[in-house]
């Protein structure tokens, strides 16, 4: 009995583990494809990552975007929403704190920061909204609509950078510099680690204040669990819906806005190397766990921060990080289906036994 | 009058040639989706086609090698949505997502291994067969008879699918297990081998597509090729309502509107072209907000299949 509720208590990190350590063996294969020592790339990957100052604040600076996008998607699937708009919702969250720093002055910081990082959450959460209310309102799937937006975002960005909002005389399109005013403080000294990372907690915490304590949060699962029940109990299946997806945009929001005043202090075409995407797989893999979400968004962090140091000293394509996560996406489905089964055999056996 | 001739016909065949790769993973989304399993996976299944077919003309040289492997390589990863969605049942739209991201991932890195440096070089691509007598037809000619044999394969597959589905026993099944497995189990059909075969049909279909971008269009091989092409025959095949005809309609309206965007451009008129890159993506959801509610999709549609066991 003791051992059974060990057992029970531990599974939820089974799978994720299950899934995380199989797609480090299956990029371990790619690696030695590429004709390098596994072990080797691996631990210059993570000491790199993990047991280097400036490594470290790379992972962490890494880390935030991921963390406030994969708080989004968390969101959205708590009320069973697949939002896969992230990406898109980063730019435009880039692009409403680019033109607070740009084009509001004389705010001392502690009012232009605030303000530049709500109006990039203000930009991600239309991004978002739109989806949600083609969903909550036409009955849309919402994981077409937030792809498509997607591209759209990513062009329209291209054209501002590359049009009214570039910087004069620029070789590629980025904007010019934000206010000093606007830009995010450096928290660990010499590296470029921003306070981002900070505000990514500050949410993880409000989520799960939200989560844990307010109706607010039941209202999310109910709905995420069981729509027509939870219409029965009279909350609006529509609201809550429009409600998520309006915060995910807005988290992924809040990311772009980090980094455009956090990191880049300027907006720059493409600037996310896929952290929407990359924030997909960390909300699978943490399983509707916020500690969950966090760890897997530092774990997502390390491996991005290690591996521009792996292809740099040991010659294996920054690539293969993009090949692992996708692949623990493919092994947490199979581990949590697998679990579903297991669990359905166990109670089978003690009802009948 | 011969320019604007030559200005038709050059933007129709520029309009087909983005039209085909939609409309192969299009025409693989319609058999997965009639019978009733949800793939998001389309992209993914594109991207392996292209990846597929790219480092196998790459080393063997021989297109018709690579069409092949892309065929045995897009179907097995239809197996492998097919698995996780039919048997182990896991949410569709996770599994189709977990395929995209893994293709995503691995198309991107093995590349790098098999092309090194070498992704500028040009592959091998399809040649075109003109067929004799029809291929002399002004314009009509061109587009339709002086094609790749891919392309001719698609204009069979579409009165072949449409009449396959609505006029054969087979396309009955398969749409009834799309529509109410139950009572198709009931008359004898099993739901688990149908969804199996339509969803490995699928992956092969989509992987052709992937085939078809890589050795008759670009020929070359980059990451991330497919650019959301999956994601736009999924829309087609909303705004097409599940049936062959109208689906690649909406691919050759999306093809079409891709191809304006490069033309556009040598008008000089003053449109920014990121504009006309978004276009198809705006078009694509202008159709389906214009549908909602209008376009049914098959009622078990996305709906894991649990057979009745005799000791419930």
């Amino acid at each position: 009995m003791k051992a059974n509720q060990i057992l029970r208590s531990i599974t939820p990190v089974l799978s994720p583990l299950f899934a995380i350590s199989s797609a480090l063996l299956v990029g371990a294969g790619l690696i030695a494809l590429a004709g390098v020592n596994p072990i080797a790339a691996y631990s210059v990957l993570f000491r790199e990552a993990l047991a280097n100052y400036y490594g470290f604040g790379t992972t962490l600076t890494k880390t935030a975007p991921l963390l406030l996008t994969s708080l989004g998607v968390f969101v959205a699937l708590k009320a069973g929403q697949f939002n896969i708009g992230g990406e898109g919702q980063i730019y435009m969250g880039g692009l409403g704190s680019v033109l607070v720093g740009l084009y509001v002055h004389g705010l001392p910081a502690l009012i232009h920061v605030p303000l530049a990082l709500l109006s990039g959450f203000l930009f991600g959460a239309i991004w978002g909204l739109i989806p949600g209310y083609l969903k909550a309102i036409r009955g849309i799937n919402e994981v077409i609509t937030t792809l498509l937006l997607n591209y759209i975002a990513l062009n329209l960005i291209n054209y501002l950078v590359s049009n009214p909002l570039i910087e004069p005389g620029a070789p590629s399109p980025y904007s010019p510099t934000i206010a000093t005013s606007a830009q995010l403080p450096i928290i660990l000294p010499q590296t470029q680690t921003h306070a981002g990372i900070l505000i990514g907690f500050a949410a993880t915490i409000v989520l799960w204040i939200v989560f844990q304590r307010l109706p607010l949060g039941y209202q999310i699962e109910a709905v995420g669990q069981n729509p027509i029940a939870a219409r029965y109990a009279g909350i609006s299946v529509e609201r809550t819906i429009m409600l998520v997806m309006a915060t995910a945009g807005g988290l992924a929001g809040l990311a772009g806005a980090g980094e455009v005043t956090g990191l880049k202090y300027r907006l720059f075409d493409q600037f996310s190397p896929g952290y929407g995407f990359d924030a997909i797989a960390i909300a699978f893999l943490s399983r509707g766990n916020l500690v969950g979400v966090v760890m897997t968004s530092l774990f997502f962090g390390a491996l991005r921060s290690g591996a521009n140091v792996m292809q740099r000293s040991a010659g294996v394509p920054v690539t293969v990080v993009y090949a692992i996560q996708g692949l623990a996406v493919l092994f947490i489905a199979i581990g949590l289906a697998l679990e579903k089964r297991f669990a359905i055999r166990q109670s089978s056996v003690i009802t009948s036994g | 009058m011969s320019d604007s001739a030559a200005f038709l016909s050059d933007y129709l065949a520029a309009s087909l040639r983005l039209s085909v790769p939609l409309a192969f993973a299009a025409l693989g989304g319609l058999f997965s989706e009639r019978s009733g399993v949800l793939n998001i996976g389309l992209e993914g299944m594109l991207l392996t086609g292209a990846f597929v077919s790219a480092a196998t003309v790459f080393y063997t040289g021989s297109v018709w090698v690579a069409i092949l492997a892309a065929l045995i390589v897009g179907g097995l990863v239809g197996l492998l949505h097919a698995y996780l969605c039919v048997t182990l049942r896991v949410d569709q739209l996770v599994s189709g997502l977990a395929i995209n991201l893994s293709a995503a991932g691995l198309t991107a890195f093995l590349s790098r291994l098999v092309f090194n440096s070498k992704t500028s070089q040009p592959l091998q691509g399809l040649d075109a067969i003109a067929i004799p007598g029809l291929s002399q037809i002004p314009i009509v000619g061109s587009l339709f008879f002086n094609q790749d044999p891919l392309v001719y394969l698609l204009l069979l597959l579409v009165p072949l699918i449409t009449y396959l589905l609505f006029k054969t026993s087979l396309g009955l099944t398969l749409r009834a297990v799309g529509e109410y497995p139950r009572a198709a189990e009931t008359a004898g059909v099993s739901v688990l081998f149908v969804r199996y075969l339509s969803v490995m049909l699928s992956g092969c279909l989509a992987s052709l597509g992937g085939a078809y971008l890589v050795l008759v269009h670009v020929k070359f091989f980059m990451e991330d090729i497919s650019a959301g092409k999956g994601f736009i025959a999924l829309a087609a095949l909303i705004f097409g309502r599940w049936h062959p005809i109208s689906t690649v309609l909406a691919c050759v309206l999306f093809g079409a509107t891709e191809a304006l965007q490069l033309r556009i451009q040598a008008f000089g008129l003053n449109i920014p072209y990121q504009f006309l890159v978004m276009l198809p993506y705006v078009i694509a959801l202008f159709a389906l907000i214009g549908l909602a509610g209008k376009s049914t999709p098959p009622a078990a549609l996305g709906i894991p299949y649990v057979k009745e066991s005799l000791d419930d």
